[in-house]
């Protein structure tokens, strides 16, 4: 579904991607680990575009996205995303935090965009909240508006960005939770993460980068037990 | 001596305020000044929002088009000159024109243009305080950058400047006195002539004082729509 040739970037001098080529099939669910500076946020930020990319091509559903001509907003109403910091609208209520998108591109009316709000934030347990505004949930709760709010605009692939690092250790769970769910539902993910028990529980691929290159990858169990590359070893063993 | 003191202030009163219902000319004054004032605000606020999105969208892509370049280039040169000169000199120029058809109309867009250049500044420090992920968020739902500014951006900037928009009416209330020098009877202008009748000089003190109420008002409307905002934005 998505395939990546020879990606690279650069901020000044600091190469963040080296010539990443990878693919993404549809239904699977993608971990991306690695430690900080690694350009793995750099590496999912390009896949919507929120980065552009000095070279190399992005392919989406068979159409080049990264092409000069490309409608990069349409493109995008495919691709969810879930931010670290949340970036919930502290503006709107809950309900208009996930109503304003697929309203104003038209893809849905009011009175049904609302319908399918009340069911996601039921689905979530939060129905109570859909009127307040986002400074009265907690940043589970937020995380978890923001995961709907993306999923409101019926996307084919989910893109998170470290979505539990910003979270206080006892809501990452309900977090975790949720995402485990829009898995299990048969979307396709790619997740960059630090919660390395989640990524083997619910991934289907771990990609492990290091110096803007993809290092490793292979299925959790392989990639978690038995590492081959030196660095994947030092990583694994600091953090498990 | 006493007494005399409060006599000839008292005539002085009865001159320049009194006698041939001349209170009417101040109120007619206070009108036209609180107009100045508002018509400029309005039309300082439509400019300065459009100089800062000119100036924000140029700022934010890499590649521009001719035309936004020509836009900036004409922003920049707007904000420029409009700072840069005294706005006694702008009105004066603009009264000069042969079109214009009188002060008022030439002072409700000397004062409006004038204005924008400042609120410009405002609006693009107002867009700035808004945290980059608001942008983002937006885009990565698919909307535009034009669509995202408009649901996303702005009420949330225009929210965070109210304060400094409000100050911006105050400041015109007292900048507009200088209207007079093109013909306009605002507030100052009445009082000046009210003193070329009379040759007694207490109509200055008598608008000083209105415009000190005017303003004192104005500010404490202006606290009061702060804490309110304030309030709302504790969690």
């Amino acid at each position: 579904m998505i395939e990546i040739k020879q990606l690279c970037k650069s901020y000044g001098e600091l190469r963040v991607l080296n010539h990443i080529s990878e693919g993404i099939e549809r239904g699977e669910k993608v971990a991306v680990i690695g430690p900080s500076g690694s350009g793995k946020s750099t590496f999912l930020r390009c896949l919507n575009l929120l980065e552009k990319p000095d070279s190399g091509e992005i392919w989406f559903n068979g159409k080049e996205i990264t092409a000069t001509d490309i409608d990069t907003d349409s493109v995008r109403q495919h691709m969810g995303m879930v931010f670290q910091h949340f970036n919930l609208f502290p503006h709107l209520t809950i309900r208009q935090n996930i109503t304003l998108a697929p309203v104003k591109l038209k893809k849905q009316s009011q009175s049904a965009a609302d319908e399918q709000a009340t069911q996601l934030l039921t689905r979530i347990g939060l129905i109570d909240k859909a009127d307040t505004y986002p400074n009265m949930l907690s940043g589970g709760q937020k995380q978890r508006v923001a995961i709907v709010r993306a999923l409101a605009m019926n996307p084919e692939v989910m893109l998170f960005d470290e979505p539990t690092s910003a979270l206080d250790p006892e809501m990452i769970g309900e977090v975790l939770d949720l995402i485990r769910d829009v898995a299990d539902s048969g979307m396709t993910m790619v997740i960059v993460t630090h919660e390395m028990k989640f990524a083997r529980e619910v991934a289907s691929r771990v990609l492990f980068m290091d110096e803007g290159e993809i290092k490793e990858q292979n299925d959790p169990a392989n990639l978690f037990d038995a590492p081959k590359n030196k660095r994947l070893q030092d990583f694994l063993s600091k953090v498990l | 001596m006493r007494l005399f003191l409060a006599q000839s202030l008292w005539s002085d009163f009865q001159k320049s305020f009194i006698d041939k219902d001349r209170w009417l000319m101040y109120l007619d004054g206070l009108k036209m000044t609180l107009l100045l004032a508002l018509v400029g605000t309005i039309v300082g606020i439509i400019l300065g929002l459009l100089v800062a999105l000119i100036k924000y969208s140029y700022s934010t892509r890499k590649k521009n088009k001719p035309w936004l370049s020509l836009l900036n280039w004409v922003a920049n040169l707007y904000t420029t000159v409009i700072r840069g000169t005294p706005v006694v000199v702008q009105l004066l120029i603009l009264f000069s024109l042969s079109f214009m058809p009188n002060g008022v109309v030439a002072s409700f867009i000397g004062f409006g243009v004038n204005s924008g250049a400042y609120v410009a500044e405002v609006f693009r420090s107002g867009i700035n305080s808004i945290d980059v992920g608001q942008m983002e968020a937006g885009r990565s739902l698919g909307l535009s950058s034009r669509a995202t500014m408009r649901y996303i951006i702005l009420p949330q900037a225009i929210k965070n400047i109210l304060p400094a928009l409000f100050n911006e009416f105050i400041a015109l209330v007292k900048e507009t006195s200088v209207a007079g020098y093109i013909a306009v009877n605002d507030l100052t202008k009445v009082a000046d002539r009210i003193k070329g009748i009379t040759f007694v000089n207490l109509p200055l003190y008598i608008v000083a004082l209105m415009y000190l109420c005017i303003v004192y008002l104005l500010t404490l409307i202006q606290k009061r729509i702060e804490v309110r905002y304030s309030r709302s934005d504790r969690n």
